[in-house]
């Protein structure tokens, strides 16, 4: 279980959206062999009776009332976008082509 | 005058001797002077920082009532966000952009007076010991201009080191407050989580990011402190809860009766010889000033870096999500008919550093289907034993102590080809934020092997974080008075006027 394949590892860059180059894929497919043998110690005490912590505060739903507060200008917004028309970021074709 | 404390050049501001102006700009010249060498910025707000600095100086010509650390500079961490300022987080994919509001942090610092500098350098999206991981290349160590600044806070540690600031804002997800000011002979404090806003600062792991103040005193940086932390609605993991007195508790320094617990599992094999002599030492000045030494242990700290290398990588692949080269960013192979899809690839491609990509990886796989239970799962059962460790000891004692970090500064280069050699830095800090609590460094000394600084690492419970400042000033005040001058006047001078 604690070591990956090239394969694995190109799935990951995948489900992470990143490009990698074969070199990038290889390095990593060393170094994770490596890393997930020494993160899995953590199996060692992790037990059925432990519960898990996911947050070291008791997270509550923090509620406020509906009123409109000062915001971003659309300006404001829009001013780091890479591209940008009609007061709307313009992003890249989502979906394929139309049959 | 920029060797003074912060304390000493607000004492200097309010008394009429020098202006914000005046110590604003012989920062800005010393910045001028020193930081070819040492890189511990990346931007220099020259305008914006002299024009905060007249605004100050005019607020107190109209005799307005001034915030304790007015007209004081102060260098800020470049994951925090600054309206108008370039804000990269040391990565390619954020080179040029400039943030439309101010992260709340920010906001205070203004409204408190304090003239912000410029962005310090980090390890690219906090991830890293050495600040080798900025895509703009390394901070260096002014105690040794070959040696690492600490990291992910480098610069902004370097720039107190350097002179080039007497006040910085740092973040600490595993130690990147507390191991930089641990190796470059300045103070440097966690708080407990969401003791300060988050608002504004750029998530790497929500759950373990906690920013904080670093300083050359404890008392320096206790004011800072009290400024930047309370409850804040826009950040929905802040405490609501009173700031902790922690200027009070720097003021006094007192820690008679305290009962001062020095983890067992922190010391030892694998920690450097002249620092675990200076760590002695300190424990044996805290008892002369009246504290009482007792042993705690922690067995499930030797979990806490695997825990660790889980949990903030999942985190971090869901954070860094947003990095899409859709609405700020970079954005890279945008041409004719090219799908949304291929040009995030591209861009996280080329936008992220080497670290960034491993971690993004290794938390997509602690995340995914069938492994989520034998890695985010399991990681997340030592947290809650970790905590426990903590609650244990703190039955038996009012703070816990070590050292901050096993080894001095390493050289630059050193550790970069070896990912675990390098978490391995991170074994003292990391527990502290595991279970939320406050964790301060301050210098205890030099190693006599090597002669660079140690760090004394202060622990305390949540939202106690008084408890620390009484101990780190009781301890800097021994230590002072053994010593004759700070340690930093130790350090090089790295040439220029001062």
């Amino acid at each position: 279980m604690s070591s990956l394949s090239r394969d694995d590892v190109a799935n990951l860059a995948r489900l992470a959206r990143i490009e990698m180059t074969d070199q990038e894929l290889e390095n990593l497919t060393t170094e994770f062999g490596v890393i997930l043998n020494a993160v899995a110690r953590v199996q060692e005490v992790a037990t059925t009776d432990v519960a898990a912590t996911s947050h070291p505060l008791a997270l509550t739903n923090i509620f406020r009332t509906d009123v409109v507060i000062p915001s971003l200008t659309p300006e404001e917004a829009l001013s780091g976008a890479p591209a940008s028309e009609d007061q709307r970021f313009r992003v890249p074709q989502i979906l394929g082509e139309e049959a | 005058m920029i060797k003074n404390s912060a304390a000493e050049m607000a004492q200097s501001l309010a008394s009429g001797t020098i202006t914000s102006v005046a110590l604003t700009q012989a920062h800005l010249d010393r910045i001028a002077e020193v930081d070819g060498k040492v890189h511990a910025f990346l931007h220099v707000d020259t305008q914006g920082a002299l024009k905060q600095a007249a605004d100050v100086d005019a607020a107190r010509a109209r005799g307005e009532k001034l915030g304790p650390l007015a007209g004081v500079p102060l260098a800020l961490k470049d994951v925090l966000v600054q309206k108008d300022v370039p804000t990269t987080c040391g990565s390619k994919i954020l080179e040029g952009w400039r943030p439309p509001y101010d992260s709340t942090v920010v906001s205070k610092l203004k409204g408190a007076g304090v003239v912000i500098l410029g962005k310090t350098n980090m390890d690219e999206f906090a991830m890293g010991s050495s600040t080798e991981n900025s895509a703009y290349g390394p901070t260096h160590n002014p105690w040794d201009l070959t040696r690492i600044p600490g990291g992910s806070g480098g610069g902004s540690s370097a720039a107190l080191a350097a002179f080039e600031a007497p006040l910085a804002i740092g973040t600490d997800t595993g130690g990147s407050i507390r191991q930089p000011a641990a190796v470059t002979g300045t103070v440097g404090v966690k708080p407990t989580y969401g003791g300060v806003s988050r608002y504004g600062l750029v998530a790497f792991s929500s759950s373990l990011d906690q920013a904080g103040p670093c300083a050359r005193t404890v008392l320096d940086t206790a004011l800072l402190h009290e400024v930047i932390a309370g409850h804040d609605p826009k950040d929905s993991t802040s405490i609501n809860a009173p700031v902790p007195q922690v200027v009070a508790a720097a003021k006094s320094g007192d820690v008679k009766g305290m009962k001062i617990g020095v983890v067992k599992e922190l010391n030892g094999d694998g920690y450097q010889a002249g620092v675990r002599q200076r760590f002695e030492e300190s424990l044996e000045l805290l008892a002369q000033a009246g504290a009482e030494i007792v042993e705690v242990s922690a067995p499930n700290f030797e979990y806490a870096l695997a825990a660790y290398y889980l949990i903030a990588p999942s985190e971090c692949s869901s954070n860094l999500a947003r990095f899409d080269a859709m609405r700020y960013g970079l954005r890279v192979g945008d041409t004719d008919g090219a799908s949304a899809e291929s040009v995030m690839n591209m861009t996280r491609e080329v936008g992220f550093g080497r670290e960034v990509k491993r971690r993004i990886l290794l938390g997509t796989y602690a995340l995914s289907s069938g492994y989520y239970d034998a890695y985010y799962g399991s990681a997340q059962k030592v947290r809650t034993l970790i905590t426990q460790d903590f609650n244990n000891a703190f039955a038996k004692c009012d703070v816990m102590v070590s050292p901050t970090c096993p080894t001095t500064a390493f050289k630059i280069g050193e550790k970069a080809n070896d990912p675990l050699a390098m978490y391995l830095n991170d074994i003292a800090t990391i527990p502290v934020n595991m279970a939320g609590i406050g964790g301060m460094s301050l210098p205890c000394g030099v190693a006599s092997e090597d002669g660079l600084p140690v760090g004394f690492q202060i622990m305390s419970p949540v939202m106690q974080d008084q408890r620390m400042y009484s101990v780190g000033a009781a301890l800097e005040a021994a230590l002072l008075s053994k010593w004759g001058a700070p340690l930093l006047s130790q350090a090089p001078s790295l040439g220029g006027a001062a």
